[in-house]
């Protein structure tokens, strides 16, 4: 497997780090739903298909990445640095 | 059927081996069954053999999409040892090392379970406290621990790198001699014959795509052989229980799938007898009766459901391989592969009635499932029989994420891949 870094071009896997799964959005610090921290720290997607996870390029630029990827084949759809991604709406 | 005496072995022999009957019936999908059991790898054989041989309930189905053991139970680095620190991972792995010691004789078939020890090595005072420590709990439990000096090490490991100057170098070790290896595919061959001849259908070639509902309720399963109704649905399909519980409407769960590599040397005379892992990385080696070194290390890291790793961890495992063993650098790699890992949250399976109505779900072994087959069978089969889990397995349960109630054996937290 190899990784685009948007900043750095095509590297090695072995320069990045999984953070995993990027769909997961933390309740309100304040919040006291048990149910939605329950879900925000054990429950997982976990699809075989299309995964939106976060990657960081830890041997290299150091940016945190957003990547599409496949994980029955491995073939990733897209990369964008992380900070774009959270500045999307509605994720 | 199939018996394998030396007795049968000479007729075979003399009469061209043309005589051998296939082990079980290829059988057909019937509309209804008691129970269905999703995934023909060792815990749904074992699970379908305990509950006919045990429980009495032969009306039962495995199916499987591909052939019978052709998932992780087909190929793993075959490991068994029961040598935990928590004490509900204790008691279930030890009985399963209890079933281990009389397998061959209760299935007549030789699994080939060869008790010639496992031990972790120690490379540092910490790590040898942290193994004391642990050697007792097992100790305190009935379990059998030894805790070895440096001079022990070499003496069962004679080849091994002792070194003091190593980046590594061993201090010492936590044996379990009880531990040790087995025959993996002959484990499967074994449940599935035993279960067969005590009627279970084992029905290979046969995908669930979906499942039949009514309500809530599960009532059976949509295969690509059609579909077949029971009145208890059992999953145990591993590596893939993320994609079953999806066809079932469930997207979130405690577990995610990862890639674990595993690699078989040539073969050499025997220069390694027992089981080992190395405490200063991740690496577990053996050598298998027909002389190849077996060994895997961490899994590769990322979500997958492919059956191949990468090249990072490959460098990994061998580099911690030359770490101990430099003299054995000129051995060639005959062959590496890939299996799909169920990584719970806290590094421990969960065995339960649910989530959903009809259903029982046996998963989250990340990579240690192999050896706990026997007690995952009889454990779950006990489970679907009478409807209320297995004292030994209670601790397992779904809820205790809920609960906090977490078994986390390396004290690691809810990062699967840490496990």
């Amino acid at each position: 497997m190899r990784i685009t870094c948007p900043h750095c071009g095509p590297r090695d896997l072995a320069e990045f780090y999984y953070w995993g799964d990027a769909t997961r959005t933390m309740p309100e610090l304040g919040s006291a739903d048990e149910a939605a921290w329950l879900a925000h720290v054990y429950d997982r997607p976990n699809p075989r298909g299309h995964h939106r996870e976060h990657w960081q390029h830890l041997g290299g630029c150091r940016a945190y990445l957003v990547v599409g990827r496949d994980t029955a084949t491995h073939e990733i759809f897209s990369i964008i640095f992380a900070r774009d991604a959270a500045r999307e709406p509605s994720k | 059927m199939a018996e394998y005496s030396a007795f049968q072995l000479l007729k075979h022999a003399l009469t061209g081996n043309t005589g051998w009957k296939q082990a079980w019936r290829k059988a057909e999908p019937k509309p209804e069954y008691d129970v269905v059991i999703i995934g023909g790898g060792g815990h749904g054989l074992a699970t379908a053999y305990y509950l006919a041989k045990e429980f009495g309930i032969t009306n039962v189905a495995v199916v499987e999409k591909s052939w019978l053991g052709s998932g992780n139970v087909g190929r793993n680095t075959t490991a068994i040892r029961s040598n935990y620190l928590l004490p509900e991972n204790q008691h279930f792995y030890e009985l399963s090392m209890k079933m281990w010691e009389t397998l061959s004789h209760e299935l007549n078939y030789n699994v080939m379970f060869s008790q010639r020890g496992v031990i972790n090595l120690g490379h540092n005072p910490a790590q040898m406290d942290a193994y004391a420590r642990r050697g007792n709990a097992m100790r305190l439990n009935g379990i059998d621990a030894e805790l070895f000096t440096r001079e022990e090490v070499e003496h069962i490991l004679p080849g091994i790198n002792m070194s003091r100057s190593a980046r590594f170098p061993i201090e010492g070790g936590l044996m379990q001699w009880r531990a040790g290896t087995a025959r993996h595919d002959a484990v499967a061959w074994g449940y599935a014959r035993g279960a067969d001849r005590r009627g279970v259908d084992l029905i290979e070639n046969c995908e669930v795509t979906g499942f039949l509902r009514d309500g809530e309720t599960i009532t059976g399963v949509k295969t690509v052989r059609g579909d077949i109704r029971a009145r208890k649905v059992a999953v145990a399909v591993a590596g893939s229980t993320g994609h079953v519980l999806n066809l079932a409407g469930i997207n979130r769960f405690p577990i995610e799938s990862h890639v674990l590599q595993a690699f078989v040397s040539e073969a050499l005379k025997p220069v390694i007898n027992t089981v080992a892992t190395f405490g200063g990385g991740h690496l577990y080696f053996g050598q298998s009766d027909k002389g190849g070194l077996v060994f895997g290390g961490d899994i590769d890291g990322y979500n997958s459901y492919a059956s191949r790793g990468n090249l990072p961890v490959v460098e990994d495992v061998m580099s911690e391989f030359m770490a101990l063993f430099p003299n054995l650098g000129g051995v060639r790699l005959l062959r590496s592969w890939g299996g799909i890992m169920d990584m719970s949250m806290d590094g421990s399976p969960i065995i339960d009635i649910g989530p959903i109505p009809g259903m029982y779900l046996n998963c989250g072994w990340c990579y240690g499932g192999f050896k706990a087959t026997p007690a995952s069978g009889l454990c779950f089969a006990h489970t679907i029989a009478k409807d209320e889990p297995h004292p030994l397995i209670k601790p397992f349960a779904l809820d205790r994420f809920k609960t906090g109630r977490m078994i986390d054996d390396k004290g690691q937290g809810a990062t699967p891949r840490w496990h």
